[in-house]
This record gives structure tokens, sequence and C-alpha cells, in this order.
């Protein structure tokens, strides 16, 4: 059969093209030529090459950030997925339930970042906030905004419970997807709870928990919202993760070469991380099949 | 191996049923013996399924008693009431290879392990799958899949009863033949007591010594093959085998003689007035196409199914299916049917009432 040739379908992929362009390429570029200029005002720009590029390799700051933002990603999945697939486990499978446990759960994720962040600034003030409060009352030594170890416990256990839910919910639809035949047949095999734990349940829900570690590790390594709102990357810089530290230096300091060659490389991290994730997971998988 | 007890058992899967109609399992007793064979026959939606469940103790029957060997067995689990169930889909453990699958349900009843692989090692000749034993059970074909699920309930030894909940559905049309004739060697090797539900007549008829018929959540008829081809105590057993199924027709009787439409068939026994919905039953295989004398028919069509040959016809405006032998000539001048006497039925409302012997 002879193709047809119309060179004018070209057109039907232009709002396409034109979208990510205005989305995503122009934007991207832009930042890609700050990250290869100099600029001393007037709106004059000289090529700069890969000068930011190695100013900021060389720079201790960029990789302490980087330091504490692995840390901070890596506590929070070890703690998110083990709680939430707990959770999942632990939710009703039928009834009135359900429903009032997805709705509970979901509030956390629709509450505006900022919010989210404002809420846990109170709650731990020592002097108004009910926990701050609290914990002052019982004894223990708590300041945010001094003791750099209470500012790292205090937003993580606020993103804990900001998006465990997330994870939860997840699993939850996974541990759903599982016929009831497989929970009779390891009755009828006589299975312990742990092996209906991990040959059944956990096998099954590896789809599900494979997109939530994904998820979950490109979000909290891009955050900056709520700790900017509750500690502002302090005590000192203790609590500064990545894009606290990128903004710092595009807008409070305005050093837009730089920052851009920042933005380049952090982008490319997050790009790389996740493909590495990706990859060895779906390996993982492939093998076990 | 046990014999099973079920007594006044019922089950409803609403909280607080009313009448009959909220039972998807109605009061039944029965006895299953020892060692024999059974196949649970019906259609889809009867309550086979229910009742496979409530005996492995997955289900909790609403009322009644299940008993082992005597032994009151309705609270008791699943595993202690030490039942092997194998269900329609195959179930698998995905992470584990086929020798851990088959492995599984001894491990977890703590046997030597010396004895667990050489089980492991005969269940996998049984079921042709010596070659994958080292293979993981996930990328492996639904059939194959299946006949580890076979297999895993075939493993332990001890077991009080095996049941099979349509197990073949998901089986090549080959490999079903040969896995059912390993059943049934099975049950001859080892005598257990074997439930096998199946909505298939061909199945249930072929594997079981006993064939019990569901219909609407209530056993209508045990029997072996034979009685539920010459006898249907239900219009629905006529009617579910047999291919095609029995004739059913209104008729008023009296004496030894039914009535239809004015013409007269001659009955086995004699009857009593008889109330409600009187029908005669008669199978197409006892019902001959004649040119002289009988019910006069119009016949629609003649199917050739190869060794004999159906005729679809219409009998005071209703359908009635004759079986004719292969060699038998059928000629557009036979228009009439008669019946062989010794084998029609007689149902008031659709259960089969005895006469009095003639």
């Amino acid at each position: 059969m002879e193709k047809t040739v119309n060179q004018k379908a070209w057109f039907l992929v232009l709002p396409v093209l034109v979208l990510v362009a205005f989305s995503a390429v122009i934007p991207l570029m832009t930042v890609v030529n700050y990250s290869v200029q100099d600029t001393f005002g007037n709106n004059q720009f000289f090529w700069a090459g890969l000068e930011w590029f190695k100013e900021m390799l060389r720079d201790d700051r960029m990789w302490d950030a980087l330091g504490r933002q692995l840390m901070f990603s890596g506590i929070i999945l070890l703690i998110q997925i083990p709680l939430g697939v707990f959770i999942a486990l632990n939710m009703p499978k039928s009834g009135f339930w359900v429903s009032f446990c997805l709705v509970v759960m979901s509030l956390p994720l629709l509450i505006p970042w900022n919010v989210v962040g404002t809420i846990w600034q109170i709650f731990g003030r020592v002097d108004i906030g009910l926990l701050g409060h609290t914990l002052a009352a019982i004894g223990v030594d708590y300041n945010y905004t001094s003791d750099p170890f209470a500012a790292w416990v205090t937003i993580i256990v606020m993103d804990v419970w900001h998006w465990t839910s997330l994870v939860a919910l997840l699993a939850y639809a996974g541990l759903k997807s599982i016929p009831d035949a497989y929970y009779q047949a390891a009755k009828i095999d006589q299975a312990s709870r742990w092996a209906v734990f991990r040959y059944i349940e956990l096998p099954k829900m590896m789809g599900v928990l494979m997109i939530a570690i994904l998820l979950r590790f490109m979000d909290s390594f891009m955050i900056y919202t709520e700790p900017f709102v509750v500690t502002g990357g302090g005590p000192g810089s203790t609590t500064t993760m990545l894009s606290i530290d990128l903004v710092k230096m595009a807008l409070g300091q305005f050093d837009l070469g730089p920052a851009a060659a920042f933005s380049i490389m952090y982008f490319l991290t997050i790009l790389l991380i996740s493909w590495v994730f990706y990859t060895v997971m779906t390996n993982l998988e492939k093998r076990e099949g | 191996m046990a014999k099973i007890t079920l007594d006044n058992l019922a089950h409803s899967y609403l909280p607080s049923p009313k009448g009959e109609d909220d039972f998807a399992l109605k009061e039944l007793n029965h006895d299953w013996a020892d060692g024999e064979a059974y196949a649970l026959l019906g259609a889809s939606g009867c309550g086979k399924s229910t009742l496979l469940n409530i005996i492995s103790g997955l289900l909790h029957p609403s009322q009644g008693r299940i008993l082992f060997d005597d032994v009151d067995v309705t609270h008791a689990s699943t595993a202690d009431r030490n039942i092997a169930q194998v269900f329609q889909f195959p179930v698998v453990y995905d992470t584990m290879t086929v020798r851990d699958n088959l492995a599984f349900p001894l491990k977890n009843r703590g046997a030597r392990p010396q004895y667990i692989a050489d089980r492991v090692q005969q269940i996998a000749q049984m079921i042709g799958m010596e070659a994958e034993l080292g293979k993981r059970a996930r990328g492996l074909t639904a059939d194959a899949k299946q006949k580890i699920s076979l297999g895993r309930g075939m493993v332990r030894e001890d077991v009080n009863a095996l049941l099979f909940d349509e197990p073949l559905t998901v089986i090549d049309p080959h490999m079903k033949w040969e896995l059912r004739t390993q059943l049934k060697s099975l049950h001859h090797e080892f005598g257990h007591t074997m439930i096998y539900v199946t909505h298939d007549q061909t199945e249930a008829l072929t594997f079981a010594d006993k064939v019990v018929v569901m219909y609407d959540g209530r056993v209508v008829q045990i029997g072996t093959p034979q009685e539920l081809f010459e006898r249907p105590e239900h219009t629905f057993v006529g009617y579910f085998i047999g291919s095609p199924g029995m004739n059913v027709i209104p008729a008023a009787i009296d004496g030894q003689m039914a009535n239809i439409h004015g013409a007269t068939v001659a009955l086995p026994q004699a009857y009593d007035a008889l109330d409600g919905k009187v029908e005669i039953g008669v199978r197409p295989e006892f019902v001959t196409l004649t040119e002289g004398e009988g019910l006069p028919v119009k016949v629609r069509r003649v199917e050739d199914v190869g060794r004999h040959k159906i005729v679809r016809a219409d009998l005071f405006g209703s359908e009635i299916n004759i079986v004719a032998g292969e060699d038998t000539s059928i000629s557009p001048d036979m228009m009439r049917v008669t019946f062989d006497p010794a084998h029609v039925n007689v149902y008031v409302n659709d259960w089969r009432r005895a006469g009095k012997a003639a």
C-alpha cells in the first residue's frame, strides 16, 4: 500500500512543540545561557565558558548542601517507606472505616506547602507552640531555632507527617489489587503472617513501592518551602538544603552565573540519581522474574 | 482422610438473612464418604464455591455444623482442618522457585528436609515439571502456574480432603485431559476424599464416582453419572446434564397415561391426581422420529454432530430435541415422535415424582 505524503501534518505537532518550548526548553536554555556568561550589570554579558561550573565544583558550600540533602532524603525514605507500608497493612479492608481512613490520610497531602511549614513552625515554638511548650514543660531541651539536632528532628517529623500518607495510599492500592485467592491459598498452606507479607504482599506491592520511592526521593531532594518556612535553613546553615542554598545565591546575592551553573548541576544530579534508581529497580525485578 | 459430614448447614452473605432467598447456600445435610471422589456440578453462582470454602474453613457458615470423622470442626481454622485446596486461577508465590513453591506447605508444617526433597521430586514428576524446578515461578505461563498450584495441593500426603475449585479452567484442552487423568490415578493410589467443583458436565462425569448437582443454592441430586442420566430428580438436572438436555413437556396425568394437547403418552407407572405444575421429562436419546404413529411434530433442522444426529423439531409450539443414530435417515415424511415408555419421568413443580408400581 502506498502511503499518503502530506507535509501539512507537521502542523498537528506544532501545539505540543510550542507548549514544550515555553514550559521547558526556553526556561532551561535561559539558565544555560546565564551559566556560561558573566555580567557587571547594565544588561551587558560576557562569555565565561565553564568558569562558573569550575568555581561551583570547588565550592565547599555546595558540597555541604549536597551532603545535607542526601542525608535528608535518605532519612525520610528510610522512615516513610516502611511506615507507609505498615500503615497500609493495618488499614481496614472494607466498610465505612476505609473511606474514613482514606480521607484522614489525604488531609496532609491537601495542605499547601507553606502552610505545612507555618503549622510546624508555630507547633514547635517553645513560647506558644503546643509541641515546643509541652516538651519544655516535661524538661526536654528542645529549641529548633538554636539547636541543629532539634531543627533536623523537626523538619524530618514534619516531612514524615506531610508525606507518609502518599506512600501508605500507594501501598494500600497495591495491597487491594491482590486477589483473595492468594490469602486463601496461604491459609491452606499454613503460611505465617510474616511469610504472607514476604512472599505475597511485598512482591505484589513492589511496582507501586518503586513509584513511591522515586516520587518521594525526587520531591524530598527538591524540598524548599517547608524547611525554609520553619528554620530558614538555620541554625547557621545546618538545615540549608540545595534548593534553599540555590535561592539564596540566585535571589539573595544575585549571583546569576554561579546560581545558573548550580541549577544545571542540581538538575542533572536528580536526573542521574532517578535514572540509576529506576534502572537498578527494574533490573532487580527482571532478575527475580 | 476423613468422612465429612454437613449437618443442617446453610450460609448467607447477608448479616441477618430474612427469607430463604437470602441464603447463598440453602439448608443441607450430607455425608461425603471417606475416600470417594465427588464432583460438584452446577451453573455459575449456584453456591458451589461457597460450599467448598465452608468445608475448607475459609468461610464460616451462618448455621449448622461440619464434622470430620464425627469431630466437630465448624470453628476450627483452615490449618487445623488439614485440607488442601486448589483455586480456579493459579496462585503461585512469584518470588520463589518452582521447587520452593512445591515445598512451601511442607516447610510450614515442619517436615524433614530429606522428606521434603523426595516428595517435591515426586510431585514434580507427576505434574511434568522436573526440568523447571530451579526456575522462578514468575515468568511461567498460566498453565504451568496452575500445575504448580495443583502440585502444592497434592504435596501433603496426610490431608483430610483435597478440594478443587474449577482448577482446569485456564489449562489447555489436551493438558486438561492429562491432568484430570493424573488426578484420577492419584485418587486411586492414595484414596483421598476429593471434591471437584466444575460447571463442565464432561469433567464432572469423567472425574467423579458421584456427582452432586447444585441449583440455586440447593443440592438437587447426588448420584452416579448413570443415575443422573436416567432419573434426573429435578428438571434442572435434566437440562444441565446431557447434550442436548432433557425435553420437558407440560402434560396432564391420568393414571398411567400422560395427556399432551389431546395426544396420549404411556408412562412406566401409574399416578394419583397431581397438583401444581405437571410436566413429563424425556431425554432426546429416548425419543424416536417415525412416519406412522405418535405425537405430531414439525422438523426444523437436523444437526449432524458425528456419532449421532440431533433433530430440532416443534411439538405443539415448543421445541423438542431428538437424538437419532448416525445411520438413520431422516425423511420429510417423518412427522411424528414416540417416547420410550420406560424412560419417561414425571415432574411436579420441577421435582421428580415416583408413581405407584404398575
